[in-house]
């Protein structure tokens, strides 16, 4: 019998099986697929090591800095803010066509930036940034405004609303066109007030601090474990079924699994509405470059582009990609320390919005084919944004949705997850628990810090 | 526990739940929250340190008591006088 059953070994079952473990609880973590991570994972091809999600750790804050979740987060798992050997960006820029924005991890840049582009707004921007809600201080009903009202009330320039949305929206938003207001909120504060940064090894690096956390502190980890049902007795969850057939009892059961893939799982939930579905997922076109981004003029840590004056949000209308807009990281392009050297090879990744169902039912050779003509358009699409960098490429690598759901088993391969958060983590069982995308918090220490905190609402204080 | 053991006791936990912050010169008299940034969180980890290490048990109501080092001794020489 464990005290907690956690589903899934992201980053939120993680850290929240460390909190548990770490205050003596009986913890075990089952995870589906064969490795650790979720969307934060790794893998291993061709002899390279690549991120599957990982572009930018956000959320960054220098050492020393107190306030805000990284240093929260630190604390609340006992790590030295030399754990996660975070290394800055170099610095960022929104790109839309005949306007750019660079942004940093110092909001004056991207102020000045503002100033010099959108001369008219700077006082709109600073009342816009005098309405951000502090981390703290959302709750479900401002959580839920709609943030396309509020910047229409604060910015008065069109263009100036779609630049500041795209870098928000992209890096962390599960519903279509529009954003929660609070979700907007956590992303403005860990992208432009904070910023972003990458451990010099990539995501490995966390993953492997935090597993090493984990069974230090008496923490159980189950890979190729996948729940086939939680086993429910009148309003509480009392274990659950592996796909192998074993039963596991808990006192209590923690998912980081999603909120409708969560209630699927419960053995008295005939049906759930899959409308609620996130739609939002993507795919990633990898390229190996012989010599570093910067010898071909790209020295921009992440550019955000969209090549038109009105960004869309939304799932490809007709395709399988929709590659007007995208993101183009460059992880060479970091500050790392003179410790780490430099990375051995020049990568740039390239995220453009693609149609789960689409790229589902590709037979195998259409998809290996439809692969190979999605980089290529990608690729063209960005190096409108970019120097063209396709004369130096040495290797590819390409992952679509289903990729991603096979490591998140989120619906749809949602990055996001659903649409509609469940700040408070509960469910219709008195003793089963949300963490994770569907819980509200996004990014790697947005993800952290959700199991941290229903570890500490919901399980620990009995 | 005399209430300076009590005072030795709190900063060790406050020393691993915030490795990064110098303790030497902390002021007792001065909330934690004002001097350290501890939010609800960091509480919760000294009322849970203080169960998992000295079996203290503090209910809910009364987390508010330990906001400084000077009300936390306080508040714990009754409960640790016996340990």
């Amino acid at each position: 019998m464990y005290d907690t059953i956690i589903i899934g070994a992201g980053m939120s079952g993680l850290a929240a099986g460390i909190r548990l473990a770490y205050y003596d609880q009986k913890v075990c973590i089952l995870e589906r697929h064969t490795t650790i991570g979720g969307l934060n994972s790794f893998y291993r091809m061709n002899g390279r090591d690549y991120d599957v999600g990982l572009h930018a750790v956000t959320n960054f804050t220098p050492k020393g800095e107190k306030k805000g979740p990284l240093a929260r987060m630190l604390r609340q798992l006992r790590f030295k803010w030399e754990d996660f050997s975070l290394s800055p960006q170099i610095g960022s820029r929104i790109a839309f066509p005949g306007c750019s924005l660079d942004f940093d991890n110092d909001i004056r840049l991207l102020t000045a930036e503002i100033a010099d582009k959108f001369p008219g707004q700077v006082d709109n921007f600073q009342s816009l940034c005098d309405k951000i809600v502090d981390y703290d201080d959302l709750d479900q009903a401002t959580f839920e405004i709609s943030t396309r009202n509020v910047l229409k009330e604060t910015i008065s320039d069109p263009l100036l609303i779609e630049m500041l949305l795209c870098p928000l929206m992209w890096y962390g938003n599960a519903r279509e066109d529009d954003m929660d207001w609070g979700q907007f909120c956590i992303m403005f504060r860990s992208i432009y007030l904070e910023g972003f940064a990458r451990p010099f090894k990539g995501v490995r690096l966390i993953l492997k601090n935090l597993v090493r956390k984990f069974r230090g502190v008496g923490g159980e980890l189950k890979l190729r474990r996948g729940v086939a049902e939680i086993k429910v007795d009148g309003d509480r969850a009392v274990g659950v079924t592996l796909d192998n057939g074993e039963e596991i009892e808990g006192k209590r059961i923690l998912s980081s699994a999603g909120r409708l893939e969560t209630l699927r799982l419960c053995e008295d939930v005939s049906e759930v509405d899959v409308r609620q579905s996130g739609q939002l997922t993507f795919i990633e076109s990898i390229s190996i470059l012989d010599r570093e981004p910067s010898k071909l003029g790209n020295d921009r840590t992440i550019v955000f582009y969209n090549d038109s004056e009105k960004f869309d949000w939304r799932p490809p209308a007709d395709d399988l990609c929709d590659i007007r807009t995208g993101v183009i990281c460059s992880p060479n392009n970091y500050e790392y320390g003179p410790e780490d050297g430099k990375l051995d090879e020049g990568v740039v990744r390239i995220t453009t919005i693609a149609d789960f169902d689409r790229w589902n039912n590709l037979d195998e050779q259409k998809y290996k084919i439809e692969k190979l003509n999605w980089y290529d358009k990608s690729v063209e699409s960005a190096v409108r944004f970019v120097p063209d960098f396709r004369g130096h490429v040495v290797d590819t690598d390409v992952f679509t949705p289903t990729t991603i759901r096979r490591f998140t088993w989120h619906d749809k391969g949602a990055v996001y997850g659903a649409p509609d958060k469940q700040l408070d983590g509960t469910t219709h069982l008195s003793n089963l628990f949300l963490c994770g995308t569907d819980q509200g918090f996004v990014g790697i220490v947005g993800s952290l810090i959700s199991g941290i905190s229903m570890a500490n609402q919901h399980c620990l204080r009995d | 526990m005399s209430p300076a053991d009590i005072r030795d006791v709190i900063i060790e936990i406050l020393e691993d739940i915030a490795p990064d912050e110098d303790l030497s010169s902390l002021k007792d008299d001065v909330s934690f929250r004002e001097q350290m940034e501890l939010d609800s969180m960091d509480f919760l980890d000294i009322v849970m340190e203080l169960r998992k290490r000295h079996r203290v048990q503090i209910p809910e109501e009364e987390y508010g008591e330990l906001a400084s080092m000077e009300s936390t001794v306080t508040y714990l020489t009754p409960k640790m006088a016996d340990i």
